[in-house]
């Protein structure tokens, strides 16, 4: 009875499947109107990412403007080798992640930990203003951000050294102190994105099933253990997710931040400050050197992609319901 | 709260109530302070900040600097015209095909949503990089010097597909379905039973891309140059603080000597002014933007 049953089955599993298989057309005739509906947006994505893959091959050329893309000589690996005999790919890849791993590890941290105060604060008008206020940042482009960095740094009139001269202390020429710069661009990333990051914290905190707080609170749990025991292992879910996919982004930077507060002369910083991102900008818009800057392109997306990949298995090994395929 | 208020507080709560009052009025200040100190210092004159540098208050106080960015009001009143030209469209044009596109691709009974949203989230794990993207976009679609360039490539974004996509899902299938018996068709239904129902959304994902348009710097760095006569707000504030021609320029056909320019203060007050738009805007759809983001967040 069971045997035919499942034969029964397999035998109309199989018509459907050839069935689905010959009216090729006509599924997609069917669906018309939805596929017309995802067509701009297909249209974008081949136009504007799909289309400029094959340019990577000018990583493996001398580009010139002249003969373009498939017309330039071809150089093999020599524009690796370049960036790798003179250190230079070694030095852009630790700074982008040891920036990335500083803003993951305590970034993440410190936008927990200003969550886990923000419940804590009982005044509904506190709370709002405070949101708001920290909200505010990340609302304002990066050339603000670099411009207002630039007026509280820099040596002659920057507010911090007209602080140090106010008080008796001797000004600082902090935009040739490339030792000072990892602090001063992770204060800036915190200042922008810490508003956001701790709006998702708080949305997770205020997701916690309010009865087991209640509970706590009757069996007299101070507010350390309520946090400690409750609030901080609930948040270990969203925390550990967000951290891998951090993870599989490690070898992009904000680029946007980096470029408007270093720029791109101040040579002096760039031990410290140049990431991947800043580089080829730089290589491409003041050297006009199309084939560096692809071949540090093309080695980021292919690490990043290797990444991407490896951090998406993590996740579904965790928890698959959060791998992203 | 009155069951709280009752019962007796034990000092490591209260300590921890005062840390956290304290500790998130600090961070607060800290956000807000460079905003006073940006607002004060193009309200300064010139020559005290070239002498003692930039304070929390403003040094005297003027208005020459302001006069100074509309002294000859077509550089500025361009820029913003193109700015809230490009941030009005993009991000109607854009919401519209992103909203479509995530209704699409949410649909159980639509077969080709995996392939399509695989597709279109590929891009983020795979791109060529900037600089065949720039000869692609420069050389092949010819748009450089184009506002085109940049008004395209910032339409959308797989991230804010898949955020409308993810809140497409939570409009119950029965809604689609109640207005396929009535015989409506794809679009139809997206139109007029849907797209009401997505404003929370439409809301988000609206402001994600006007602050993408109103902060655009990059892009026209890349493709515009000097090449137009307009440039977008940011990029024009980010010519005029990175360049000391770019204020000559700003100024062009008068005939000033570069010294008479209050170029300190008027960098800030190009700032101000063009900063001013977006952070009045903001509170007003901040409730949205904080609903949204923690919607989307967690599976972005």
């Amino acid at each position: 009875m069971k045997k035919k049953q499942s034969q029964e089955m397999k035998v109309a599993m199989t018509a459907g499947k050839t069935g689905r298989k010959k009216s090729f057309g006509k599924t997609l005739y069917n669906n018309r109107v939805l596929l017309l509906m995802c067509l701009p947006a297909v249209v974008f994505f081949i136009v504007f990412c799909y289309c400029p893959l094959p340019g990577v091959w000018i990583a493996f050329t001398n580009y010139n403007f002249r003969d373009g893309i498939f017309g330039s000589p071809f150089a093999g690996l020599d524009n690796f080798k370049f960036l790798i005999d003179s250190g230079q790919l070694w030095l852009l890849t630790r700074n982008t992640i040891l920036y990335n791993l500083a803003f993951i590890l305590l970034g993440n941290v410190f936008q927990i930990a200003i969550a886990v105060m923000l419940n804590e604060v009982r005044r509904k008008w506190f709370k709002k203003v405070s949101q708001t206020v920290m909200f505010l940042p990340y609302f304002i482009s990066v050339v603000l951000i670099g411009a207002i960095a630039f007026n509280i740094l820099n040596y002659d009139t920057g507010a911090l050294n007209t602080l140090l001269r106010e008080t008796g202390g001797d000004p600082i020429k902090i935009y040739s102190m490339a030792g000072v710069w990892p602090f001063v661009i992770f204060f800036c990333q915190m200042w922008q994105q810490t508003g956001y990051g701790s709006v998702v914290y708080f949305a997770a905190i205020c997701g916690i099933d309010s009865s087991m707080i209640e509970a706590a609170e009757v069996d007299g749990a101070t507010s350390w253990q309520r946090i400690r025991y409750i609030i901080l292992p609930s948040l270990k879910g969203t925390f550990i997710i967000l951290l891998l996919f951090a993870l599989g982004g490690i070898m992009r930077g904000n680029f946007g931040l980096f470029w408007n507060l270093v720029g791109g002369a101040n040579s002096q910083l760039f031990p410290t400050t140049d990431i991947i991102e800043t580089f080829v900008y730089r290589t491409m818009t003041t050297q006009n050197n199309f084939a560096t800057s692809s071949a540090v392109g093309l080695y980021q997306s292919v690490f990043g992609f290797a990444l991407v990949m490896f951090s998406n298995w993590l996740v579904k090994r965790i928890d698959p319901d959060y791998a992203l395929f | 709260m009155k069951k709280s208020n009752k019962i007796k507080l034990d000092k490591s709560t209260m300590v921890l109530k005062i840390i956290s009052y304290v500790v998130i009025t600090l961070w607060a200040i800290i956000c807000i302070l460079p905003f006073i100190l940006i607002i004060s210092a193009s309200f300064s004159t010139e020559s005290v900040i070239s002498k003692e540098g930039f304070g929390l208050l403003p040094k005297g106080f003027t208005l020459t600097a302001y006069s100074w960015v509309f002294r000859y009001p077509k550089q500025i009143l361009g820029s913003y015209v193109v700015t809230i030209l490009m941030t009005v469209f993009g991000t109607l044009i854009g919401l519209f095909i992103i909203a479509m596109t995530g209704y699409a691709l949410q649909r159980k009974d639509f077969p080709f949503r995996n392939g399509l949203s695989f597709f279109i989230y590929f891009t983020t794990l795979f791109s060529a990089g900037m600089a065949p993207t720039y000869i692609w976009v420069s050389r092949y679609l010819h748009l450089q010097g184009s506002y085109m360039a940049v008004f395209l490539q910032l339409l959308m974004t797989p991230w804010l597909i898949i955020l409308m996509k993810n809140f497409a899902k939570s409009v119950p299938y029965e809604i689609t379905e109640s207005g396929k018996i009535d015989g409506a068709g794809d679009f139809r239904i997206f139109i007029s039973l849907i797209f009401p129902m997505l404003k929370p959304a439409l809301a988000t994902v609206g402001l994600f891309l006007a602050l993408g348009y109103w902060n655009e710097w990059y892009q026209s760095s890349l493709y515009l140059g000097s090449s137009v006569d307009y440039k977008p707000l940011q990029y024009y504030l980010y010519s005029i603080i990175n360049q000391a021609n770019a204020l000559k320029n700003s100024v062009a056909g008068a005939n000033v000597t570069i010294t008479a320019l209050p170029s300190n203060t008027l960098k800030m007050a190009t700032a101000v002014v063009a900063t001013g738009p977006i952070v009045f805007l903001y509170p007003f759809v901040q409730k949205y933007f904080i609903s949204g983001i923690t919607v989307g967040a967690v599976k972005g």
